[in-house]
């Protein structure tokens, strides 16, 4: 052993350490504290059961092996992987290895500094040279990780991304220590091993090139080590200032998603969380389609988070909320699952505080229509503008002998989502509370919606007790219960996802099902969740009417990549968007259905 | 007094030595597709809080553009925002962008932080000295 278990070199490394703990523990209670009350509902009622075991099952394939990325991009994969799995081991193995050779215990850092304490296998513990070599191949495994994280910073493209984010000065002075750390490892080790010949087989070899070079040296060896601590404390004291501080925060994170904590319309503990779970990994930044046709790139879900995280340094970054097509396309992307589009309505709404107070005094003479054993039909307010679509639902509620009431046909209240969207709450609320009046003193049995934005808000933000469907849902429905007999025709059709429609709310299926028995449905290249917003989404009140228009015709441009005869859509918004995109002909699915409804 | 349904109208001469147009320049500056607005009243025929109401979205914002703000706040927030003047308006113009910047103008919240500001009071002030 080199003199005793604890050497001054050791100072910066403990010292990090345990900045490191205490900071997090305090910044965790914090935040833990600043749960709502829902929040806090959730938690105590799903605390004792069973569900750590999925949240430990997401975590290790998460945040160790990095799963989501994988899908993405096997060497982006990789190299996550390689970095958090391969230093996970690295931590584990030198634990066991330090266990094995002191088994009547041991100091913190001896398990770090191994070789340094345990230089030429005085005890002589079982599997010591294994554990070498094992420490070795392991210490390879994160340095290749580094080297493409390096060849990334250059080049990142064949790692699957266009555009890397932006970092802080503080992310990059931690990102350089992180950097450090690994080759500072491997000299160290190659220091002491040309010493005393210790080692698995890669720092032996280096140790043998360092004697060769007359560097055999306890001076020089002190000093690798102490640059090796260094790196170290230095980046365990950055860690919670910085984007490495999602390390810990994701674990968190994940359990408490999997105790069924949702975020609020407000600020909370929980959102603390999500922003610092945040690995700032700039995958959200390709797919945006803000990006990908109008350059724009300083408003998407890493530097939201960013500007969030730091209002009181930037101020001026507030106006980055307001400018975005709230098409959840990060939401699909983000290898951590942020609610992207959630926080960045919190900001709008802390936004909008001294303008959101409603004048609509106006509504409260509107009665419902006494609907018992009818289902209620919402079109929407788009469905006013493209009126083929509730024409075509009426014809399909009547083929199928269905009464109905057409709650909007002549008067028109919003389902507010557009006023939500833009951080309007107050004013969002009312409108919510007048149509759930209309609709339980209707007492009509289920809720049919043709505009996917209200389908969305009946679904998520009002607390209806009667189901809700979409029309693409109804009618698969139909078809499924044999209701409703189509004719199929020569007709080829792409689908366009509305964002409301599938990201929202998941619903990818059942318009295709609907479309596959009437007409030929052909495949597109991004569709499902990667599909590309139409441009003209409520969201983003910025946009003027060309940069919408550059955004359609990338959507239209892959829809027609196929050659269909006919544009399939199930939103009034999308199919006003692509009417004049081009000569092709666009329908919404229930003009598609009525068409082909057999008598 | 008995209301019989019409009244005297006001007068509407627009006296160009009394408008402070600030909070106009403001508004062009920040929705610079207002300048192709033709006032054809696409958006009133459209508007949903339209069929409830007298509210007239033309009315407004051409009120708005003539700097005459008095009530404009008021009769702005009878909008439900469904963007359904957005769809009708042939020249493009961002009118859902229009209502809130109106609302943020009128209410003197900055339109950069979001947050109520005074610069513009008293800039107006300054302009009723002079």
């Amino acid at each position: 052993m080199n003199s005793d278990s604890f050497h001054l070199f050791v100072i910066p490394f403990v010292a990090g350490v345990f900045f490191l703990l205490v900071f997090s523990v305090w910044k965790y209670w914090r935040w833990i504290k600043k749960f709502d009350k829902l929040q806090r509902a959730k938690i105590r009622k799903n605390i004792w059961t069973w569900r750590f075991l999925p949240a430990i099952w997401e975590a290790f394939r998460e945040g160790l092996l990095h799963w989501r990325i994988t899908k993405k991009n096997l060497l982006l994969g990789y190299m996550h992987r390689s970095l958090a799995f391969g230093w996970f081991l690295l931590i584990v193995v030198g634990a066991v290895q330090a266990k094995l050779a002191f088994p009547d215990g041991h100091p913190l850092w001896i398990a770090i500094f191994f070789n340094y304490f345990e230089p030429s296998y005085s005890i002589d513990f079982p599997k010591a040279e294994f554990f070498a070599n094992l420490m070795d191949v392991l210490l390879i495994y994160v340095l290749s990780g580094l080297f493409l994280a390096m060849f990334k910073k250059v080049w990142s493209r064949p790692l699957g991304m266009k555009r890397t984010t932006r970092h802080t000065l503080m992310d990059r002075v931690a990102k350089l220590a992180l950097w450090c750390i690994f080759p500072f490892r491997l000299l160290s080790e190659a220091a002491t091993s040309s010493l005393y010949g210790n080692g698995g087989f890669m720092t032996r070899g280096l140790g043998n090139v360092l004697s060769s070079m007359g560097v055999a040296d306890p001076a020089f060896e002190m000093s690798c080590w102490t640059l090796y601590s260094i790196a170290l404390g230095t980046f365990f004291c950055l860690m919670p200032f910085s984007r490495y501080m999602h390390i810990f925060t994701e674990v968190f994170l994940i359990y408490f998603r999997q105790l069924g904590v949702k975020d609020s319309d407000k600020k909370t503990g929980y959102t603390m969380f999500e922003l610092s779970a945040c690995s700032r990994c700039g995958i959200c930044i390709d797919g945006c389609p803000m990006n990908r046709e109008l350059g724009i790139v300083n408003m998407q879900g890493v530097y939201m988070l960013q500007s969030v995280r730091n209002l009181e340094l930037q101020k001026n970054a507030e106006p980055i909320a307001e400018n975005c097509l709230m098409c959840d396309r990060c939401v699909a992307d983000c290898p951590v699952n942020l609610d992207l589009s959630i926080i960045r309505r919190q900001v709008r709404i802390k936004n909008k505080k001294d303008i959101d107070k409603g004048g609509y005094g106006y509504l409260r003479n509107i009665q419902p229509f006494n609907s018992i054993g009818r289902v209620a039909y919402f079109g929407g307010c788009m469905s006013h503008l493209t009126p083929g679509i509730s024409r075509s639902m009426e014809t399909i509620f009547n083929a199928v002998g269905q009464k109905y009431w057409y709650m909007d046909k002549n008067e028109t209240i919003c389902c507010g989502r557009p006023l939500l969207q833009q951080g309007f709450e107050n004013q969002a609320f009312e409108l919510r509370r007048k149509n759930t009046e209309m609709i339980v003193n209707s007492k009509a049995t289920m809720l049919i919606t043709s505009c996917p934005i209200c389908y969305q808000s009946f679904k998520k933000e009002y607390k209806l007790s009667i189901p809700v469907m979409h029309h693409t849902e109804y009618i698969n429905m139909l078809i499924e219960s044999g209701k409703l007999k189509l004719r199929k025709d020569d007709r080829r059709v792409t689908y366009h996802d509305p964002c409301e429609l599938g990201r929202g709310c998941g619903i990818y299926d059942q318009p295709r099902n609907v479309l596959r028995a009437t007409t030929t449905l052909l495949k597109t290249k991004e569709e499902r969740e990667h599909s590309l917003c139409c441009g003209f989404n409520l969201g983003n009140p910025t946009l003027d009417l060309e940069q919408q228009t550059a955004i359609r015709n990338a959507a239209r441009d892959n829809l027609m990549a196929p050659k269909p005869d006919t544009i399939a859509t199930a939103c009034p918004m999308c199919k006003k968007a692509f009417q004049h995109a081009d000569n092709i002909p666009v329908k919404d699915i229930a003009e598609i259905v009525a068409e082909n409804i057999i008598k | 007094m008995k209301k019989f349904g019409f009244e005297i109208s006001k007068g509407r001469q627009l006296n160009f030595d009394e408008m402070k147009p600030d909070k106009v320049e403001k508004l062009l500056e920040l929705v610079p597709s207002y300048k192709l607005c033709i006032g054809c009243g696409g958006c009133t025929a459209a508007c949903s809080a339209a069929g409830f109401t007298d509210y007239n979205f033309r009315k407004i914002h051409t009120a708005f553009f003539r700097a005459q703000y008095e009530g404009l706040d008021e009769q702005l927030k009878r909008c439900m925002l469904c963007g359904k003047c957005l769809l009708v308006c042939p020249r493009g113009v961002n009118t859902r962008s229009l209502i809130i910047n109106m609302r943020r103008i009128l209410n003197n919240v900055d339109p950069v932080t979001w947050r109520p500001q005074r610069e513009l009071k008293s800039k107006n002030e300054g302009g009723s000295n002079e």
